[in-house]
């Protein structure tokens, strides 16, 4: 299906957006006002923009504890996720989660994870709401090729399966998890994983995660599918992370040269300019601009967020219930 | 004594244990790492906490194992694995992950002996690292040994100091048991005297690491260190002086020297990491209350952190935390009581 300027120009802002804030905290963590431990998403992008634009507010996404790019695909306020970041009052959580645990459900955002394979099961129950209230919304499960060794992680897929619910399974293979790839940790596929999803009766197929149209697509089809009824679905999309595990990592693991060659053949915003300029259907000074734009956007959210305050401390035991 | 890192007398009885005996396996989420990657290089980070170098070098594939994320299966295998004739040491990297595999513990490990009328043991140890003060969050970040602690059958492990988690984790290897070991995951850095050698401390004996005549703290894994700070500040400024005393284990527990303490100062203040509700401060305190209210001049204190989850902002986790200006508090109140 052919995008119009405005869907490509935004898919792109989307994408530019997620790299420059990951890019601006890999150069703001060592300057030691960021708690915590941060995981970024460089080189991923098009996997989150690429499913989440084929989403709607009311639909819904789980996430990882590398949700940046998840959150931001999904329309959170980037400053205020910024601010979260920062631990501030001014933060999505009110500084109450920090990295892991950035949430908006007003979004559909129903959180960064920092557990690994927490997200799926979250996902299909919220497919359970989505198919009892007849709307035709979808829930995806945005999770790691680490996570699809997680039980339940296999037990969400076979009720997907069994109830038929409106749900994606979205596996992101960036390579690792933590320090282990999955040619050790998965058994059977080894490098295709999804066809252990395939086995709970599903369709699942491999896309290339670093071009947006790819995932777009194959994403497209398989939300149309789940919102008239037609069940749950799996990908696998392939990349590589640019940066270390967490920051901080020393990625003793990989070759040297490594994250380098993926940047010059795997960067899905090299890809996408190239694409749409060769095609014509934007021009260079199109996303030259937006890189302005989300270039002062990040600025600002940096600066606001390092000039608001702390949450006061009696906040500590303020959200723990509803009412106690 | 050698001066040694927590972090390293841990990895000296594991080792010791690994040396000594070929049942003796680890296994855990990137306990040697780099399995599969493009360097194909192992023992790359010896471990998420720097516990395990060279481990796979030096153990091999077969006793030193790189597992997926698949706690339930680690966990699980480990019970089976002593039951089939193996001593397995697993690692779950942080205490929140139990959730996955608080079966394989509560209603496998912990059951197996007296479900079967004493004909099975189960010698495994559930190594993992827990504790606020890092800005981990909600998730990464809780002292859930309490929970643990309250299921019979399991033998817990909280130690503070280096020398405590050599002789402790000795112990454990060799206990046929279960035993969940809790590494506060602040200390790893901390120095203290080791001694050399095998040399394991026995479960249920706690140790006495202040002095005084004034007030009883029972301190629990880094508020241990918290606890210390506190007391040796009032002593020189007010000259108020306590006894300072951790369990070590809080499954089993040493009574005896808290009962002894408190019956020569009067006055109990506990200090634990977990939220209150149902935690070992609340144990202790009970026990106390049952065992030795004659002995009271005082209520006892408890400090705990607050009944909520792990903030992630610095201050809030500060608010949330047990600190020195709230155990001298606690101590100040007894002892003017
Ligand atoms: C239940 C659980 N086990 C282990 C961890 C520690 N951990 C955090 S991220 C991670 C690797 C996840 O790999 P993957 O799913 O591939 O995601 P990626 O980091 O590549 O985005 C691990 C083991 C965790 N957070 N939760
Ligand atoms: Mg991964």
């Amino acid at each position: 299906m052919q995008l119009s300027r405005e869907q490509l120009l935004k898919a792109y802002r989307q994408m530019k957006t997620i790299r420059e804030f990951e890019d601006r905290l890999h150069e703001e963590i060592p300057k030691g006002l960021i708690p915590g431990f941060t995981h970024l998403y460089s080189g991923q992008e098009a996997i989150a923009v690429g499913v989440c634009e084929n989403l709607n507010d009311s639909d819904a996404i789980t996430s990882t504890h590398r949700g940046h790019g998840h959150c931001i695909a999904k329309g959170c306020d980037v400053k205020g996720m910024m601010a979260e970041i920062y631990g501030r009052a001014t933060g999505l959580c009110g500084g109450k989660g920090g990295s892991m645990h950035i949430a908006d459900l007003s979004k559909g955002m129903l959180g960064a994870n920092g557990i690994v394979g927490g997200g799926p099961p979250l996902a299909m129950g919220a497919a359970i709401a989505f198919r009892n209230r007849g709307k035709g919304e979808v829930a995806v499960a945005l999770a790691g090729d680490g996570s699809c060794n997680s039980g339940p992680v296999f037990e969400a897929m076979n009720m997907a399966v069994m109830l038929n619910l409106p749900v994606i399974f979205v596996f992101e293979n960036n390579g690792y998890s933590e320090q282990t790839a999955p040619a050790y940790a998965v058994g059977a596929g080894k490098t295709d994983l999804v066809r252990r999803a395939e086995g709970f009766g599903m369709p699942a197929s491999k896309h290339d995660g670093t071009d947006f149209f790819s995932v777009y697509e194959a994403t497209r089809e398989a939300v149309e599918r789940a919102r008239t009824g037609g069940g749950p679905s799996a990908f696998e999309f392939n990349c590589l992370r640019f940066f270390g595990h967490f920051e901080g990592d020393p990625q003793k693991y990989r070759i040297k040269g490594e994250v380098e060659m993926a940047r010059d053949t795997m960067d899905c915003l090299k890809n996408f300019r190239h694409r749409v300029t060769e095609a014509k259907l934007l021009e260079g000074k199109d996303l030259d601009q937006v890189d302005a734009e989300v270039k002062q956007l990040i600025e600002e959210a940096v600066a606001e967020a390092i000039a608001a305050p702390f949450p006061p401390d009696t906040d500590v035991t303020k959200n723990v219930y509803i009412n106690y | 004594m050698a001066i040694k890192t927590y972090r390293e007398a841990l990895t000296e009885a594991l080792m010791i244990e690994m040396d000594r005996d070929e049942r003796v396996i680890i296994m855990g989420e990137d306990v040697a790492g780099g399995a599969g990657g493009s360097a194909g290089v192992r023992d790359n980070q010896n471990g998420i906490f720097g516990t395990y170098p060279q481990f796979h070098a030096r153990y091999g594939e077969n006793r030193f194992i790189d597992t997926p994320i698949s706690e339930a299966a680690i966990v699980g295998a480990a019970a089976g694995a002593a039951l089939a004739g193996l001593r397995p040491v697993v690692e779950i990297m942080f205490a929140d992950f139990i959730g996955y595999c608080l079966d394989q513990i509560m209603n496998q490990a912990a059951k197996f002996r007296y479900m079967f009328g004493g004909k099975s043991r189960t010698p495994m140890v559930l190594r993992t690292a827990y504790g606020a003060g890092l800005s981990a969050a909600a998730q990464h970040s809780q002292a859930i040994y309490p929970m643990i602690t309250h299921i019979p059958g399991i033998k817990v492990a909280v130690p503070s100091k280096p020398a405590d988690v050599k002789g402790l984790m000795l112990t454990a290897m060799r206990d046929d048991d279960p035993v969940v070991f809790f590494d506060h995951k602040a200390l790893f850095g901390v120095q203290g005297e080791v001694p050399e050698g095998d040399t394991p401390i026995p479960f249920g004996k706690g140790m006495r690491y202040r002095e005084g005549k004034d007030a009883t703290v029972v301190a629990i894994g880094r508020m241990v260190h918290f606890s210390e700070a506190v007391v040796d500040k009032l002593a020189k400024e007010a000259g108020i002086t306590c006894d300072v005393i951790d369990p070590r284990t809080t499954s089993p527990l040493d009574e005896d020297i808290i009962l002894a303490s408190v019956q020569k100062t009067g006055r109990l203040i506990v200090v634990d990491e977990s939220p209150p509700r149902c935690s070992v401060a609340g144990d202790i305190s009970a026990m106390v209350a049952m065992k030795g209210f004659d002995f009271l001049d005082a209520p006892i204190q408890m400090v705990t952190s607050a009944h909520s989850p792990v903030p992630f902002a610095p201050n809030l986790e500060r608010a949330y935390l047990p600190s020195g200006a709230k155990i001298e508090e606690a101590i100040r109140k007894s002892v003017d009581y």
